[in-house]
Formats: C-alpha cells, sequence, structure tokens
C-alpha cells in the first residue's frame, strides 16, 4: 500500500505542509522535509518550481522564481532526493505544473519519482480527463496517486467523477482564489466545507487555501481529514530560513 | 488535412484545455455554448451591424501600387489599420462581449501587449457598460503610452503585471489569476488565438470577417477570390488566424506567417516561435513554445510589444507542423526599415507588428503576376515613440 494511503488511514487530522524546492536555498529541500517530518508533519508536498504559476498568488510565485533563480531544475530536484527514502518515512508528493513534466517525459518523470520513493503527484494544470485518458495507466504502472482539485464552483457531477478516479485523497481548494490570498472562512465556505462532506466520499478530502494558522486548520479539519498550508509557511522561510520549523508546526496544532 | 479545430479541442496535436480545475467551470461554460451563441440570429445581427456602423467594415482591401511597383508583384494591403481603434482586435472584442453579455457576465478583464487589444476591450465595455479591468506588462505600460492613457479614458483599469519578463506573457497570467478569483461574474476576454479551447476558435471565428471581406474584395479587384498568398505577423495569431481563415483549404493559396525575430533568431533576443520553440504547455493549450530544456518558459523579445509572446496559437503550430503555413523570421531592424517605407511610398504608418509582415518583400521574391495580400493589422500612432527613437526623427 501507498504512504499516502496507510497515512489517511490513521485515525486523526492531517497536517501537509507544501514548499517550494529550491527556496530559500537551492540546498534546502532535505534539511525541510527531515524537520516537518521530525515535528510531526503528515504529508509533505514538494513544490517543483516553474516559471509562470498560474494558480499561485504572490508568495509562492516570488519563492517559485527565487528557486529557479537559486539553480532548481528537475533533474537536480530529483538527485537530491535520491536517498530521501533512507532517512524519513513521511509521505511525499510533489505538486508541479505540467509543462516540465511533460519536457522530462511524463513516463519518465513516473519512474523516476517511484525509484525515490515520491508517493503521489498534484499537478494543478492536467485537467482530469487528459490525465484520464492519457496518462492515468502510466501513474497506475509506477504506483503514484495523482490527486486533483475541487472547487466551491465544481459541480456535483464532476465531484463524483474525480471520486471515482482518485484513490488517494481529494484536494479541496476552500475558495475561488490562487493560493495565498485569503484567510478566516466564511459562512459560504463552511456552507460548502459540509456540502462535500455529506457527499460521503469515497476519498477523504483535505482542505487548502487559506490556511494559515491554528483557528484556520482547526476549521478545515472539522469537516475534512486534514489541511493543507503553502504560503503561509513560505512567508515563515522567507522571515526566519529553516532552523524554526518546530515553532511554526507548534503554532498549528 | 483538417486545418480547423477537431470536437476535443485540438488542432492535429496541439490545442486542448490545459487548465486548473479553478478555471473549469468557466471554460466549459463557454466550450458548451460560444458555438450556439454565434449561430443565433440576433446575435448574427447585433455583432454585424456594430462591425459596420460601430468599427467602420469592410475595411479595405488596398492596392499598393507603388509598393508593388518597387518589388515587381501584386501587393494588396488589407486595410485593418483603419478599423476603429486602429487595429483588428476589435474585431474580436465585438464578439466576445457580445457572448459575455448572453452568458450574464458582468465583469470583464483582459490581457494587452502593445495595448491595442487593451484599448477595443476598454472601447466595447464603454460602449456596453461593462466593468473592464486590463492586465498590462509593467514594460509594455511604459513603451506604449499613448495606449495606456486610451485605455484610462475609456475607463477602464489598468493594472501592471510586474512578474517574469513583465509583458505579454506575464500580463496573461495575472489575467488567469484574476478570473480564478472571480468565477462567476467574470468573463477574460482573450485577445489573441491562444487559450484553453474554445479560445483559439471563438477568437478565429470572429477575426474571420478579415479573410472573409478578402475573398469579395479580391474578386471586385483580379475577378478571382483567392490570391496567391496572404501574409500576416503572428504573436499569439489572431490577426494571422483570421486573415487566413476562409483560405485554410483553398490549396491554390500560400499561407505566409512572419514571426519577430528580435535581434536576429540566434541572438537570444527573439520572439521566433517556430524556430526556436518545442511543444509545451502556455496558457492553457498546448503549442509551440520557447523554453528551456527543464520546461521552463523562457522570455522573448521583440521590438513590437504585440509580438512579443513566446508561444503561437495552437492553429499556427499545426499550419507550421503541417508545412501548411511557410514561416519566415523578420527582425527588428528589417521590421522597422519596411515600415517607414510604407511611409514613404503609400502614405500609410503601420503598427511595427505589422511592419514585420511587410518586410518579407526585401527577402523573398514573388513572381510580377503574384497577388500577395498582406495583412495591415494596426495602424502606428502608437508606436511613433519608437519610430522617433529608432529613427531620430
Amino acid at each position: 500500500m501507498n504512504r499516502i494511503q496507510q497515512k489517511i488511514q490513521e485515525d486523526k487530522k492531517l497536517l501537509s505542509i507544501y514548499f517550494t524546492a529550491g527556496y530559500p536555498n537551492l540546498n534546502d529541500t532535505v534539511t525541510i522535509i527531515e524537520d516537518l517530518e521530525k515535528n510531526g508533519v503528515d504529508l509533505i508536498e514538494i513544490g517543483l518550481p516553474f516559471s509562470d504559476p498560474l494558480a499561485d498568488g504572490p508568495t509562492i510565485q516570488d519563492s517559485s522564481t527565487k528557486a529557479l533563480k537559486n539553480g532548481m531544475t528537475t533533474e537536480t530536484l530529483f538527485n537530491q532526493l535520491k536517498d530521501i527514502r533512507k532517512t524519513v518515512n513521511i509521505p511525499l508528493i510533489i505538486m508541479g505544473y505540467f509543462n516540465p513534466m511533460l519536457q522530462y517525459g511524463v513516463e519518465a518523470f513516473c519512474k523516476k519519482c517511484a525509484e525515490i520513493g515520491i508517493d503521489g503527484l498534484i499537478i494543478p494544470d492536467l485537467p482530469v480527463d487528459v490525465y484520464h485518458e492519457e496518462y492515468k495507466a502510466i501513474f497506475d504502472t509506477y504506483g503514484l496517486i495523482n490527486v486533483f482539485l475541487i472547487t466551491p464552483q465544481t459541480s456535483d457531477d464532476r465531484i463524483r467523477f474525480i471520486d471515482s478516479i482518485s484513490n488517494g485523497f481529494i484536494y479541496m481548494v476552500s475558495s475561488a482564489s490562487v493560493t495565498g490570498s485569503q484567510s478566516g472562512f466564511g459562512d459560504e465556505q463552511k456552507a460548502y466545507f459540509k456540502r462535500i462532506a455529506d457527499m460521503q466520499l469515497k476519498n477523504p478530502q483535505i482542505v487548502g487555501f487559506g490556511i494559515n494558522n491554528n483557528d484556520t486548520f482547526a476549521q478545515a479539519t472539522s469537516y475534512a481529514q486534514g489541511a493543507i498550508i503553502g504560503s503561509a509557511f513560505i512567508k515563515h522561510l522567507t522571515e526566519k530560513g529553516t532552523n524554526q520549523i518546530e515553532k511554526f508546526v507548534k503554532t498549528i496544532r | 488535412m483538417n486545418y480547423n479545430v477537431n470536437e476535443k479541442g485540438y488542432y492535429g496535436e496541439f490545442g486542448g484545455a490545459f487548465i486548473p480545475e479553478m478555471l473549469y467551470p468557466n471554460v466549459e461554460e463557454l466550450r458548451q455554448n460560444y458555438l450556439k451563441v454565434m449561430a443565433e440570429p440576433s446575435f448574427q445581427q447585433e455583432f454585424n451591424q456594430l462591425l459596420k456602423d460601430y468599427v467602420g467594415r469592410p475595411s479595405p482591401l488596398y492596392f499598393a501600387k507603388r509598393l508593388s511597383e518597387k518589388y515587381n508583384t501584386k501587393i494588396y494591403l488589407k486595410r485593418e489599420d483603419l478599423n476603429h481603434t486602429g487595429a483588428h482586435k476589435i474585431n474580436n472584442t465585438i464578439g466576445q462581449i457580445l457572448m459575455a453579455k448572453r452568458l450574464g457576465k458582468t465583469r470583464i478583464i483582459a490581457e494587452t501587449g502593445a495595448g491595442q487589444h487593451g484599448v477595443a476591450t476598454a472601447t466595447v465595455c464603454a460602449l456596453m457598460g461593462l466593468e473592464c479591468i486590463v492586465y498590462m506588462g509593467e514594460i509594455d505600460i511604459a513603451r506604449q503610452a499613448p495606449n495606456v492613457a486610451r485605455m484610462k479614458m475609456l475607463g477602464a483599469s489598468v493594472i501592471p503585471a510586474k512578474s517574469g519578463s513583465r509583458t505579454l506573457k506575464d500580463a496573461t497570467n495575472e489575467a488567469i489569476r484574476d478570473w480564478i478569483n472571480n468565477p462567476v461574474n467574470t468573463h477574460y476576454i482573450i485577445g489573441s488565438a491562444i487559450g484553453p479551447h474554445p479560445y483559439p476558435d471563438m477568437v478565429t471565428r470572429f477575426q474571420s470577417v478579415i479573410s472573409e471581406e478578402i475573398k469579395s474584395q479580391l474578386k471586385e479587384h483580379e475577378g478571382r477570390e483567392n490570391p496567391d498568398y496572404v501574409v500576416a505577423c503572428i504573436g499569439g495569431g489572431s490577426n494571422a488566424a483570421g486573415t487566413y481563415y476562409h483560405f485554410l483549404h483553398e490549396e491554390d493559396v500560400n499561407i505566409i506567417a512572419v514571426e519577430a525575430a528580435g535581434h536576429g533568431v540566434d541572438s537570444g533576443e527573439s520572439a521566433a516561435t517556430s524556430i526556436l520553440g518545442k511543444e509545451g504547455v502556455i496558457h492553457g493549450c498546448k503549442t509551440l513554445l520557447m523554453q528551456t530544456n527543464d520546461g521552463q518558459i523562457t522570455e522573448p523579445y521583440s521590438i513590437s510589444a504585440g509580438l512579443d509572446y513566446p508561444g503561437v496559437g495552437p492553429m499556427h503550430a499545426h499550419l507550421c507542423k503541417t508545412g501548411r503555413a511557410e514561416f519566415m523570421a523578420i527582425t527588428d531592424d528589417d521590421a522597422m526599415n519596411a515600415g517607414l517605407e510604407l511611409c514613404k511610398l503609400e502614405g500609410i504608418i503601420p503598427a511595427i507588428e505589422s511592419s514585420h509582415a511587410l518586410a518579407i518583400f526585401e527577402q523573398k521574391p514573388f513572381k510580377p503576376d503574384d497577388v500577395v495580400v498582406v495583412s495591415l493589422s494596426g495602424r502606428g500612432d502608437k508606436d511613433l515613440q519608437n519610430y522617433i527613437d529608432y529613427f531620430k526623427i
């Protein structure tokens, strides 16, 4: 069983953290992963930086630009991660835009992920239907879980379809926005969380976008099995560097 | 060979809709409705009426006598520069604003490079009384100041795109982010034949009035509908798509696409996508794209803001890959000289984008009886400062 599938069977609220590989410094990747695991984080999303991150707000855009300037590439990331399974057991997901994967070769990319011990991928601009028709067989061959997004505007039918082809969790985008653009949840979002919870999907949901502290984490996980923090963690790394990760995690739960 | 979009939104291997889930409902709504809406008689009537009375169509097909004499061939100019707002862009924005209204949208966003599409969008928003937000690269704002002022006078908010190369590509990113943040009330008027399906096809159809008119006008001039060549400059490729559309499947018509070589194709400062690009995904479609080996999109360069884009529309990628169109690359210098030549020979100051298409006559010989139709996509008023600086006028 894939590490993501094992993790979601645990009876706990999951904290997932996103960071951009190569930020703040090119070679921080392994240290950040080890520290996040040590401090009790449940899942890690490793951002493969892209020049044109359409779905991201300024914080993650800036970290991506910096990471690319630092010299991060797909090959560099794979090299940094080649021995990662000797030191950590936490589920690892690579999150990135489709074009760098397309250039690496989707099959070669998936093969490399499997060799390293990556458990899943999140590719915001690879649509569900294209994945289903063209790439699902490759992901299955290499035992990779592909995580799909749903939003408050996603229809029930489409959510059911996404649920039917997911085999890990569903990434529930909390509101119509790019990353890092708001905080706190209003009635509209709570109604949306409840609507999804009531659908009794086979895959658990993990909420992302707009989670930045203890309060928003608690609210999100009162409806869903977990929550993802991205921009708030990047801001922490920008301000405090990589040696106070414990402090950050403790402010969340 | 089919050069039009197929039912899945592809031109050969190019096209599709590579969009984040957040945009799916908007794009899907458009995909399901665009052909239906465009086919409605009331839509057709309103669209054609506005093109006639407001834009000033049909735009003339002008036989450029002195230019033809110089190059010893028959050159016709399709005068999109004479449209209201000064370029072909208005054909598409009229169509899309009518589409947006029928879909119940109240807020319009757009990206712009040279500012022509931004002005054309601000214009139709003023005409229809809709809120208008235009994203424009910070560098383009500096080099296209008159168009920025026009947009503001027309009531639009112009928001600078400050990321990346701060040009058209980045303005497009910002517009897409805006659409993600405003998924219900907003329509995104894409100005070029790019973006997720159905945009390339929808924009092409609205621009196809250009080639429709060329056919009937050429019939009057030459007694035949088909020229030997149709020529247009290509950034994303909306004027080109409209200029080619009704000739795509006419085998006796040669298609020439003119890209911006910037300081030279091999200079590292160029926007010649057909030579420098390879298959990739940008702004929601799979197309030819300038990028690093690692799949990072590279920053293009051209003196012309409207051609300063690292990709081409998926239809053009298909025309390139299949060999249906001949692609040529024209440097800044050659384009500027061709622009000035048109001023002196014909009394027409062209947009620098269009000057690229005019520059092919120095490079490619045509026969004396060849009929060559060049899309003069825009007028040069907006580029006056660039011409002044370049020629030290």
